[in-house]
């Protein structure tokens, strides 16, 4: 963790900003637009790459949302597929599906967030307090592990510790005498399961951020609450703490941005096609991806995504114009 | 730290605190181990006794059965491990050096269409046409379905990734830019030569953010690959294994076996070591770069 860079960062672009100021001055208003394509050739060439690459697998798709307002068949292709209007939202909204997708993605993502910051806090705080180097450095290698795997690895895990069969869980419960559970068929406990794997995999990553941030902190001003006999307690409730809350905050609202996308691969891997858990797991990626791939039904498929797409557009904006209003810095844009 | 050394007294909350901390570390590191240790030992169980006592912490029985099923008839994994370790190490060269490239120009201030392009980016962040259209789009238009490239191409790069190399080029002094330019150097050089070395902690995290999306990439290959390769990417043919008892058997296909005969708990589990492996090998040589690479990139937006 080197801080530093940030505050030569700082100065450098204090100097930028200066040299920037001399050379507009000399600089005539306005170019032609020949000239400035001419002059930034390489600059442009440079983001070429890159501007394709969004123009084919970003942009080129979006037409396609179309098929949201048809009744989508391969034969006929996107334009030639028959018109339906709104019967593919009015079906979703009818059937009550739209509703449950919703609320089981925000409610996922809710304790997602919550959960998720407090654990990360508080992992931050606790790191910081350790002392011994080959501790702190084994120690966060090996929470950082999970976010490296595949969740593929993660249904495999699940696997074995909740099969019925074999499971380890199982084996544990008879072991102490116990009856063994057929967990696959509970649909209660999954959303357990699924924040617990959600927070295993996350935590150790997530709290980098915030170990930083308590890093950041001038050392000044904890050494001088030591020497005012301040406990440990107290340093971190009127020091540490308070010092987090700027990220936290930013964190926060970025989060709530997001708030309708699920993270589809960890749904999918732990429950894939299991239809006795739908309802209190499935979100709407793993509809949308299950509609399209198991019942090729790419129409209700897309109309499901369009309306994911809208309404998190507007809450990414909206979280963005609250943390312009709180910290212009922080703001995407 | 230098507050270690004059600190004044041991309060008890201190003492208190400090094995709380202890504490909860050491408890979230052995949760965070427990499951890798469960599935190596289950990979090193015999299969009979799984099948009699279920998996637990110790193998029980230890063989090295499941891996030799494994590696049996080998030509499915190691056609696997080629297909992900060319995409992956072709995909994090030209990946990294593609949002290197981009990164720098678009916080260069002397470039007027920097906004313009940093949006144009960053809106696909912001809306997306999903799954269906752009599955359709590929598939149909683009004619990608069964192709690894529809794979390859479409991990290559992220909005985020971009922003983060933005981000981090903005700290490399301008004054560098400017003596390259004296120089007579053209701004490709300058780049090459000059900003490239510069950049090393964003490149460290950025390549392996890459590195990580094409290891575990399984997704894109379950929408575009399915059974058309013969050699389906890593994870997705651990996905395969575990979750259809079809693919089990045709990982040792050539073998006159019934799926009865497998030791299909404790393959599983091997196939699952055996997949995850060198990615976790990877990381301790990155971890450095990769944490100031995450804060600085993302914490000064």
């Amino acid at each position: 963790m080197k801080p530093v860079s940030f505050h030569k960062g700082g100065t450098w672009q204090k100097m930028k900003k200066e040299s920037q100021n001399e050379v507009a001055v000399l600089k005539p208003h306005k170019k032609p637009v020949g000239a400035i394509l001419r002059d930034n050739k390489t600059l442009m060439l440079m983001c070429l790459p890159a501007v394709l690459f969004f123009i084919v697998f970003a942009y080129c798709p979006l037409p396609g949302v179309y098929i949201a307002f048809t009744n989508y068949n391969f034969r006929d292709g996107i334009f030639g597929s028959p018109f339906v209007g709104l019967d593919n939202f009015n079906f979703l909204i009818l059937s009550g599906q739209l509703w449950q997708l919703t609320r089981n993605t925000i409610l996922y993502n809710i304790v997602f967030i919550v959960l998720g910051n407090i654990l990360q806090i508080t992992l931050a705080l606790m790191l910081n307090e350790i002392r011994n180097k080959y501790f702190k450095k084994v120690s966060q290698t090996i929470m950082f592990l999970p976010y490296f795997i595949s969740v593929v690895l993660i249904g495999a895990i699940a696997f074995n510790i909740l099969n019925y069969d074999t499971g380890a869980l199982n084996t544990l419960l008879k072991a102490t005498g116990g009856n063994p559970l057929k967990i696959y068929s509970m649909a209660g406990v999954w959303p357990f399961i699924i924040i617990f794997c959600q927070m295993w995999q996350q935590t150790g990553y997530g709290s980098v951020v915030y170990f930083a941030a308590i890093c950041g902190i001038d050392s000044s001003m904890v050494e001088a609450a030591e020497v005012d006999g301040a406990t440990s307690w107290q340093r971190i409730r009127y020091i540490l703490l308070p010092s987090l809350k700027p990220t936290f905050i930013i964190l926060l609202l970025f989060a709530l941005g997001g708030i309708m996308k699920g993270n589809f691969g960890l749904f999918w891997n732990l429950v894939g096609n299991n239809s006795q858990l739908f309802g209190s797991t499935d979100i709407i990626e793993t509809a949308v991806y299950r509609m399209m791939m198991s019942q090729n039904n790419f129409s209700t498929s897309s109309a499901v995504g369009l309306y994911q797409s809208i309404f998190g557009f507007a809450l990414v904006m909206f979280s963005n114009w609250v943390v312009k209003r709180i910290d212009p810095e922080y703001a995407l844009f | 730290m230098s507050r270690q050394k004059n600190r004044i007294k041991h309060d008890r909350g201190t003492m208190t605190l400090k094995a709380i901390s202890y504490t909860f570390v050491t408890f979230f590191t052995i949760i965070c181990l427990l499951p890798f240790i469960l599935i190596i030992s289950a990979s090193f169980s015999t299969e009979t006794v799984i099948n009699q006592q279920g998996f637990g912490l110790w193998p029980k029985g230890f063989t090295l059965n499941a891996y030799s099923w494994v590696f049996k008839y080998p030509k499915m994994i190691i056609g696997s491990y080629a297909v992900t370790i060319i995409m992956t190490v072709l995909g994090t060269i030209i990946g990294v050096f593609i949002i290197a490239m981009t990164g720098y120009a678009l916080q260069r201030k002397d470039f007027p269409l920097r906004n313009g392009l940093s949006f144009f980016i960053y809106f696909t962040t912001l809306f997306s046409a999903g799954m269906a259209p752009s599955f359709i789009w590929v598939s149909r238009y683009l004619h990608l379905r069964g192709s690894y490239l529809a794979v390859f191409l479409q991990l290559l790069m992220s909005p985020w990734l971009i922003i983060l190399m933005k981000n981090f080029a903005k700290s490399v002094p301008y004054e560098i830019t400017e003596s390259g330019k004296i120089d007579g150097a053209g701004d490709f050089k300058i780049f090459t030569m000059l900003i490239f070395p510069m950049l090393k902690p964003a490149i460290a995290t950025v390549g392996l953010f890459l590195a990580l999306g094409y290891w575990n990439e399984w997704y894109l290959s379950s929408l575009y690959l399915g059974s058309a390769v013969t050699y389906k990417p890593l994870q997705y043919y651990l996905y395969n294994i575990i979750n259809t008892a079809n693919a089990l058997r045709g990982s040792v296909a050539g073998a006159n076996v019934t799926i009865t005969e497998l030791p299909s708990n404790t393959l599983k589990m091997a196939t699952a070591v055996v997949a995850t492996g060198p990615i976790i090998f990877l990381y301790p040589f990155v971890q450095k770069y990769f944490i100031t690479g995450i804060t600085v990139g993302a914490v000064k937006g």
